[in-house]
C-alpha cells in the first residue's frame, strides 16, 4: 500500500500569514492571546487571538486576490492560495478539496451586510473557495465539531487510498464571533486568564481564530521539508454524553488504539503527543485518563491552546502543522501556561522548549457530540 | 476499481410526513408540522427514550431514522458492534443556529442557553445515536450542496476495507423548519442490494417515489 503524506502547509494566525511566523512564536513561547473588551462579541472582556483585518486585507492585495469575500473566506483564501502555489499541483479531476469548519460564515446570521442569505450555508462557502481556485472536483465540507481539522486529515488519506484522489488540499478555519463566544460563555467554559492546559490552576478555555491549509498527497516527489507520512488514524465516539467528555476517556482511548494498530506501532514508539488540552477541568482530566490507560505517561506532550486559543474546526490541523515543524526542528515546544500538573493521572507535559531527536508523533482531538480522533505521523526527513 | 464485497442491507426514508422502510410505506400522517409529526413517529414505533424530548429537531429526525432502520430493517445490534456513522446534509445545524442567534441578537434580550448551543453542530445527532446504541465507533459529518452518493460510497468503502468498522450507517439528514428529509441505509458484508454510487442514488430516488 502506497504511503500518504502531509506536505506543503500554511497557518494564517495573529502571528502572521505563514506557518513559520506561527512556529517561531511558539518556539519562543510567545502567546497570541490578548485581553479584548468588545461588547459586540461578549458583554464582558475575554482573552482571544484574532486576525488583524487590515493586515489580512493587505495580504489579499499582495497576493492579487480580488472579489467580495467574507472574513473567514479571506483567511481561507490567503492560506490555501499559498499552499497551492508552493506545491505547484495542477487542479485536475484527481485533486480533492476538503474544507473543515464548525461554523463557517456564521457571523453573517448577525449582520449579513452585502452578502446573500445563502452565504451562511457551508456548502455555499465551499463553492466560493472551490470556484476561486478552479477545482475540478466537488468540495467536501467536514463539520464534526472540534475534531474537524484532524478528522479532515484522516478523511483525505482515506479518499486517496480509495483511489478517488491523488492529492487533497485541506483548508480549515473558524472565527471568533458573538455566536461562539455567547455559547461557550453560557457553558461557563471560558477562562478569565490565558488558558493553562493540564495545570492545577486551569480555569477554562480561550477561543481563538486561525485558518490553516495543507497538501495531502500520495506523491513522494511532492514533499516539503516538514513533510510527514500518515501511519495510522482512528476516530471513535464516547457514546456517553453530547457535551461532556467520558469519565473513562473511552472514545479517545479507542481512537488511539485504532491508530496504533493501523500504524503497527506500540505506545512507546511515539516520540511526542500533541494533545487537545483545552484547559477545561473535564477535558484535560479525560485526556490524562486515556493516555494513562495506554501507558503513555512518559511520552512528552503539549497543548498549543495557550498560544492560539482553541481554534475549533481549525485546531486539529493547526496543531498537526506545528507538530510537523516540531519534528523537522527536533524540538519539543513548551505548553504555554502550564505550571503544575493538575490531572489525576501522571502525564509528561512539556514545561520548557527543548531539543531532542523526534521521528513520530500522535495528534489527538476531542469534541462535542462525544467525538475523538487520533492520527499518527512519521517524519520523512 | 477492486471487487466490491459490500452490500446495503436495509434503508429508511422520512420525508414530508411519511416514513418508509425498504421501499414500503410504514406511516403517513399528513397535515402536521415537524414537531408533531416526529412525536407521532416516536409513539408509533413504541420508542421509550425520554432524552429524545430534549433533542433539537435535526437530532430528532436522525435519531428516529436510525431507530426505525434498526427496528424494522431487522438489523441485530450485538454488543460492542462496530457500526460507523457517516452522515451528510446541506443546511448543517442552521435550524438550531438561528434559535441560538435569536437568543443573542439583542443585548437587551440576551439569554444564550447551553441546551440550545450544544446542538449548533451537525454531528451532535450522531452523538445522540451513538449514546442510544452504545456505538463507540467513527462519526463523520459531511456537508454537500446536494445528496452525494459518490463521496459517501467511497468513504464508506474505505472505512470497511480498512477494518475501521464492521458496518456503516450512512446517509442524508436535512432539516430546516418544516422541510426535512432523512435517508439512511446500512452497509454490511451481506445484503440484498449492491453498494455503489448508482445503486445508492437509485434507492434515494426510489424510496421517495413510492
Amino acid at each position: 500500500m502506497s504511503k500518504v503524506y502531509l506536505s506543503y502547509n500554511n497557518i494564517v494566525s495573529s502571528f502572521g500569514f505563514d506557518s513559520e511566523a506561527a512556529v517561531d512564536k511558539v518556539k519562543n513561547e510567545v502567546s497570541g492571546l490578548q485581553w479584548v473588551d468588545d461588547p459586540m462579541l461578549l458583554p464582558k472582556p475575554f482573552y482571544t487571538s484574532r486576525i488583524d483585518q487590515e493586515k489580512l486585507q493587505q495580504e489579499l492585495t499582495t497576493l492579487g486576490i480580488k472579489g467580495q469575500f467574507t472574513r473567514l473566506e479571506k483567511m481561507m483564501l490567503v492560506s490555501l492560495h499559498k499552499v497551492i502555489k508552493a506545491s505547484n499541483v495542477s487542479l485536475t479531476t484527481k485533486v480533492g478539496l476538503i474544507i473543515s469548519t464548525t461554523k463557517g460564515n456564521i457571523d453573517l446570521l448577525d449582520e449579513g451586510g452585502q452578502f446573500s442569505k445563502e452565504r451562511v450555508y457551508l456548502s455555499v462557502m465551499g463553492k466560493v473557495i472551490h470556484d476561486f481556485f478552479g477545482f475540478k472536483t466537488e468540495p467536501i465540507v467536514v463539520s464534526n465539531a472540534c475534531v474537524s481539522g484532524i478528522l479532515a486529515v484522516a478523511i483525505a488519506k482515506r479518499f486517496i487510498r480509495q483511489g478517488r484522489f491523488d492529492h487533497v488540499f485541506i483548508v480549515c478555519g473558524d472565527l471568533v464571533t458573538k455566536f461562539i463566544m455567547s455559547g461557550f460563555n453560557s457553558f461557563q467554559a471560558l477562562s478569565d486568564e490565558p488558558c493553562r492546559p493540564y495545570c492545577i490552576t486551569r480555569s477554562g478555555i480561550n477561543i481563538g481564530e486561525v485558518s490553516a491549509s495543507i497538501l495531502v498527497t500520495n506523491d513522494p516527489d511532492r514533499l516539503a521539508k516538514t513533510s510527514v507520512a500518515i501511519l495510522g488514524e482512528g476516530s471513535c465516539n464516547d457514546a456517553n454524553h453530547i457535551s461532556g467528555p467520558s469519565r473513562t476517556g473511552e472514545g479517545l482511548y479507542q481512537s488511539i488504539r485504532s491508530a496504533l494498530h493501523q500504524a503497527k506501532l506500540k505506545a512507546n514508539d511515539l516520540d511526542y503527543i500533541s494533545g487537545h488540552g483545552t484547559a477545561t477541568p473535564f477535558n484535560d482530566e479525560m485526556e490524562a485518563i486515556a493516555f494513562d490507560r495506554l501507558a503513555m505517561n512518559d511520552i512528552p506532550m503539549n497543548s498549543l491552546k495557550g498560544y492560539f486559543g482553541h481554534t475549533l474546526g481549525a485546531s486539529g490541523l493547526l496543531e498537526t502543522i506545528v507538530g510537523m515543524h516540531s519534528l523537522h526542528q527536533n524540538t519539543l515546544f513548551a505548553t504555554k501556561g502550564f505550571q503544575k500538573l493538575g490531572v489525576s493521572k501522571r502525564i509528561n507535559v512539556i514545561k520548557e522548549t527543548t531539543t531532542r531527536e523526534l521521528n513520530t508523533f500522535l495528534k489527538t482531538a476531542s469534541g462535542f457530540g462525544g467525538c475523538n480522533t487520533a492520527v499518527i505521523f512519521q517524519s520523512v526527513k | 476499481m477492486k471487487d466490491n464485497p459490500y452490500k446495503i442491507s436495509a434503508y429508511c426514508r422520512i420525508k414530508e410526513q411519511r416514513v418508509s422502510v425498504n421501499g414500503e410505506i410504514i406511516l403517513e400522517n399528513s397535515g402536521i408540522d415537524f414537531p408533531a409529526f416526529i412525536k407521532s413517529v416516536y409513539k408509533y414505533f413504541d420508542t421509550d427514550y425520554p432524552k429524545f424530548f430534549k433533542m433539537d429537531n435535526l437530532s430528532k429526525l436522525a435519531f428516529m431514522a436510525a431507530e426505525i432502520l434498526i427496528k424494522r430493517g431487522k438489523i441485530g445490534l450485538e454488543k460492542n458492534q462496530n457500526i460507523a456513522l457517516v452522515f451528510s446534509n446541506r443546511a448543517s445545524s442552521l435550524d438550531t443556529d438561528r434559535k441560538h442567534e435569536d437568543s443573542i441578537k439583542d443585548l437587551d434580550r440576551y439569554y444564550p442557553s447551553p441546551a440550545i448551543f450544544v446542538y449548533t453542530l451537525p454531528n451532535i445527532c450522531m452523538g445522540e445515536i451513538s449514546i442510544r446504541h452504545h456505538l463507540y465507533s467513527e462519526n463523520s459529518f459531511f456537508i454537500f450542496d446536494e445528496f452525494n452518493p459518490g463521496y459517501l460510497n467511497d468513504y464508506t468503502h474505505g472505512l470497511l476495507e480498512d477494518g475501521k468498522a464492521d458496518k456503516v450507517l450512512c446517509g442524508w439528514v436535512e432539516l430546516e423548519e418544516d422541510a426535512y428529509d432523512a435517508f439512511l441505509y446500512m452497509v454490511t458484508k451481506n445484503g440484498p442490494i449492491e453498494h455503489n454510487a448508482e445503486a445508492i442514488n437509485r434507492l434515494y430516488k426510489r424510496s421517495w417515489e413510492i
